[in-house]
């Protein structure tokens, strides 16, 4: 392993490095994927170059109208901490701190979970469930683009090589609006997602209003739910639709694959569980109203 | 090209040339000859390696020697008060926390961070952030026994100070 190390102080730089190094060069954020990967010489990067020096890419900003915008060298860790996020962004931290171990949260960021786009990914569905949007720039100037048209395939992502993503912004929750990320694992800890759903539901004279259902690890990206978001927005809410919401976003919105973590018919189940638990909690159903 | 960093290890500076692909927990025990931090799964999993790295616990081995430039390390080594051991460490002996040893260490530093951020946290909240450290022996009750018996420790000291003041 023969590469370069740098450490520029400005986004300028950052960016202008990556005009130059295009594929060769492999951005470090907290380093917990991309330093195993280079340790089993998955990947060969002729130059890391770290952006923990730029000071302009390690800020949360949490506000009530304006929403919550971090940079990728905020940490897991400290968007878990954040007071604001567990009661506001509430799938985002569930997200978060599912992840991993404490060790890996102290240095691993949202951005590069998204970044590295495995399809188990614990922020994807929170995200785009919240209505994420990834800030990008490169020489060429920046765009904005959605979370959930920012995965392409199995670690693949939109991003071309030049690029970065500087920052990610969610909208402010309006109203009462509740969000809710249930993960399913054999084991309680340092575990990858066998399915993983983010929901976000509001409430409107009775009914489902603005719905997004997300859902991890049980198609080649993080993707939307759009049949069972459909079938429950603006009817009254009620457990009966939940669960036929449920075989929805189950049947219809998913395509696993069987792996050795689970078999495709038992991640189909997964989801429909997932899927009813959190839309029961988040439309306070809990305790067995309605 | 090898790089110069400067980092202090457990209040001593030390300014040394690495290779950027060299981790910290192998910059800490080949070059340095700091061995209580261990090497285990070598891939972030097992906690073995935990350092606190500017007062936060991380994974050395999923760490990169060069990062640590101008950073603050502490390691086992590092803990004690003087001649006593940190109540930590007397408690992990006091309750039988330790069987092989390989994994006190980190769990050790681990549960200090921990501390830091929440003095006194349940036995949930306990499990739940030392749940990236790995022991093989002991089945972990006499761990928690330990770090329950060194927060009481703590708090009575704690105590007994504040009455002295």
């Amino acid at each position: 392993m023969n590469f370069d190390f740098l450490k520029p102080n400005t986004l300028e730089e950052l960016v202008q490095i990556m005009k130059c190094g295009g594929e060769d060069v492999k951005i470090l954020a907290g380093g917990t994927d991309l330093i195993p990967s280079i340790k089993a010489e998955k990947v060969h990067p002729k130059a890391i170059v770290s952006i923990a020096e730029i000071k302009e890419l390690q800020k949360i900003t949490v506000d009530p109208v304006e929403g919550l915008t971090f940079g990728c060298g905020v940490t897991l860790h400290e968007l878990e901490n954040n007071k604001s996020i567990q009661e506001n962004y509430k799938a985002l931290y569930e997200g978060i701190h599912s992840m991993a171990s404490t060790q890996i949260r102290n240095m691993g960021t949202v951005v590069g979970n998204i970044c590295n786009a495995v399809p188990s990914a614990d922020t994807a569905p929170a995200l785009i469930a919240l209505d994420g949007e990834i800030h990008i720039k490169s020489f060429k100037g920046e765009r904005t683009v959605k979370a959930e048209e920012f995965f392409t395939g199995v670690c693949t992502t939109v991003l071309k090589p030049e690029e970065i993503v500087t920052d990610i912004h969610i909208p402010a929750p309006r109203g009462d609006a509740k969000s809710k990320y249930t993960k399913f694992t054999v084991r309680r800890a340092l575990e990858l997602a066998m399915a993983g759903v983010a929901v976000r539901t509001e409430e409107k004279d009775g009914t489902f209003s603005n719905v997004r259902i997300a859902l991890g690890a049980v198609a080649p990206t993080p993707k939307l739910a759009e049949n069972a978001m459909e079938l429950l927005e603006g009817k009254p809410i009620s457990r009966a639709l939940i669960e036929d919401a449920a075989v929805k976003a189950s049947e219809d919105d998913s395509s696993p694959i069987s792996d050795k973590r689970a078999s495709e018919e038992y991640r189909r189940e997964i989801v429909r569980i997932c899927t009813r638990d959190a839309l029961i909690e988040t439309s306070g159903l809990m305790g067995g109203n309605r | 090209m090898k790089k110069i960093i400067n980092i202090k290890v457990n209040g001593i500076p030390y300014e040394v040339l690495v290779n950027p692909d060299m981790t910290l927990v192998d910059l800490l025990r080949d070059e340095l000859g700091i061995t209580g931090v261990k090497k285990g799964c070598d891939e972030g999993d097992c906690g073995a390696c935990t350092v606190l790295i500017d007062n936060k616990a991380v994974a050395s081995c999923t760490y990169l020697a060069v990062m640590a430039d101008n950073k603050e390390i502490t390691t086992i080594e590092g803990i004690k008060n003087g001649d006593d051991l940190h109540p930590l460490q007397q408690a992990f002996i006091d309750a039988f926390a330790v069987q092989c040893g390989f994994c006190t260490p980190g769990m050790i530093l681990t549960t200090i961070a921990l501390l830091n951020e929440n003095p006194n946290p349940t036995e949930d909240e306990i499990i739940d952030y030392l749940r990236g450290n790995l022991c093989r022996c002991t089945g972990y009750v006499k761990i928690l026994d330990a770090i329950k018996l060194a927060i009481e420790r703590m708090a009575a000291d704690n105590e007994k100070q504040e009455q002295v003041e």
